[in-house]
């Protein structure tokens, strides 16, 4: 990266003159923290509404070129293992792109439209640091009569928090009532955007994208409701952390399989039995078999944070895992950690060491998430 | 009061030394949530990793800025470790050591000194 230029969102100016303290993240020169500072942001989030910029995220639309959805979702069906196809207008899902050894290439969104004259198209959002290699995956595997369209024109911002709905509703009343893992294609105060209920936070929220030369608008807009504060990547990743949520790169990559990873969740029954996905093989022996290791939230006693890389040990001084994620939960109000664990000490309640600068501290298996996630189901 | 290029400063009593991190380091490591402090009794040369301090986002180790024996420590700073914050240049000190050499101190700046290095870093 380093005779590559640092990317630039279109808010990089707006989160400068904010006091954003500017950071690299996957390309992008990125704001880690705002003045506020990460402690206060992350429980400002928690209580009232925060204001993220995620336009660094990669967002592209798959169309087919006969104009159904169904030939859309069956071609992306062969990449990820949830199930596409029964997706609704305005519907969302979780779920990842494998490769054949059903390791984990990213995880995404991915949704279909619920504009008229727009059903058939499918909305994805994957992570910024895989996006371009995600893009040639598809595009490698797109056979003819399919189109990948990369939004290299829109923007991507959250507003997550308890508040937000109040916020959104002003200008979208629907908003108020959409349920978790659903959109809607509107104007907001007329400005175009695909607004979806979900985010990384485990509070209720949106995620909203936007053109670039509305996005600034969009967020001053936001920001004029005091309820509303910016926040930096410092808190989103405390947020994500506490509830539960796996951060690619890190608690998930290529070594990880869905099923390790505790997602198996997001691979729905039909798809779990039938395969027909890259991967499919690896999923289909890891739910035979289980598998060797599992994804586990840790609690760390006392106040040291277990970092990224700890060694976990059994109460016997064996090696039995490493920590994946791990710091301090502002509303936890102490340590959280996640990482992966051998099976047999995967259980809720089981007692572990952490090899914190060399000296064992003691550790329990924990179920996530740290902090109740906060959906809105209707 | 003296002060390190690794932003540490040295209140020297005698041959005592008390350290802590200084007003610009804790605004820069953020929320502390986490301090591990030596061993009574412990001995450090110039440099080693003497303690630890953890923001949110990720831990910074705090080197001895002198060589000495650790003879006291702040124990407040476990259950409050925010203090680093409310007050980094007194009641967040870190330990007190009995130093070896005070020559060691030589050439260290002092407030007005670490101003303008403070300025140069910018």
């Amino acid at each position: 990266m380093s005779d590559e230029e640092t990317k630039h969102t279109q808010l990089y100016d707006f989160h400068v003159e904010r006091g954003g303290k500017m950071v690299p993240f996957a390309g992008y020169a990125m704001p880690v923290q705002y003045p506020m500072g990460v402690m206060k942001e992350h429980l400002h989030c928690r209580a009232a509404a925060g204001l993220f910029d995620v336009s660094h995220m990669g967002q592209a639309f798959i169309i087919a070129d006969d104009g159904t959805f169904e030939t859309a979702a069956a071609f992306l069906e062969k990449l990820v293992p949830c199930d596409v196809k029964s997706l609704e207008p305005g519907q969302q899902r979780y779920t990842q792109f494998l490769n054949e050894d059903g390791g984990i290439l990213d995880d995404l969104m991915v949704s279909r439209l619920g504009l008229d004259g727009h059903e058939h198209w499918i909305y994805i959002v994957v992570n910024a640091g895989c996006k371009d290699a995600d893009f040639a995956h598809i595009n490698k595997n797109l056979p003819n009569g399919l189109k990948l369209k990369i939004l290299d024109d829109m923007s991507l911002i959250a507003l997550q928090g308890p508040k937000a709905v109040d916020v959104i509703s002003q200008y979208i009343p629907d908003a108020r009532t959409m349920p978790f893992m659903s959109s809607l294609d509107v104007p907001l105060n007329g400005m175009w955007c695909h607004i979806s209920r979900s985010g990384y936070t485990g509070e209720d929220g949106y995620e909203i994208a936007v053109k670039h030369t509305d996005v600034v608008a969009m967020c001053e807009l936001f920001l004029s409701h005091d309820e509303v504060e910016l926040i930096g990547l410092g808190a989103r990743d405390s947020l994500r952390l506490e509830a539960g949520l796996c951060l690619y790169g890190h608690d998930i990559d290529t070594t990880t399989s869905p099923v390790e990873a505790g997602l198996i969740w997001s691979i729905q029954k039909h798809r779990r039995e039938q395969g027909g996905f890259i991967g499919a093989a690896r999923v289909q022996k890891d739910i035979a078999e289980r598998p060797v290791r599992r994804r586990v939230g840790i609690q760390p006693e006392g106040r040291a944070p277990a970092r990224e890389g700890t060694i976990i040990q059994n109460t016997d001084g064996k090696e039995i895992g490493v920590i994946t994620s791990g710091g301090f939960g502002p509303s936890h109000g102490g340590p959280v950690a996640m990482g992966y664990v051998k099976r047999r000490y995967s259980r809720v309640g089981t007692d572990v060491n952490l090899l914190i600068r060399g000296k064992a501290k003691p550790a329990k298996v924990v179920k996530l998430p740290f902090v109740p996630n906060n959906f809105y189901r209707g | 009061m003296k002060y390190t290029e690794d932003h540490e400063w040295i209140q020297l009593d005698g041959d005592i030394a008390t350290i802590g991190v200084s007003a610009h380091a804790a605004e820069q490591l953020g929320d502390v949530v986490y301090v591990e402090l030596p061993e009574v009794g412990a001995e450090f040369d110039k440099g080693d990793d003497a303690a630890v301090v953890e923001s949110v986002k990720a831990a910074s180790e705090i080197y001895a800025p002198l060589g000495g024996v650790i003879t006291a420590v702040n124990e407040a700073l476990e259950e409050t470790p925010e203090t680093v914050n409310a007050a980094p240049e007194t009641d967040g000190w870190f330990f007190k050591m009995k130093i070896s050499d005070a020559s060691e101190l030589d050439g260290m700046m002092d407030a007005e000194a670490y101003k303008k290095f403070l300025a140069s870093e910018d």
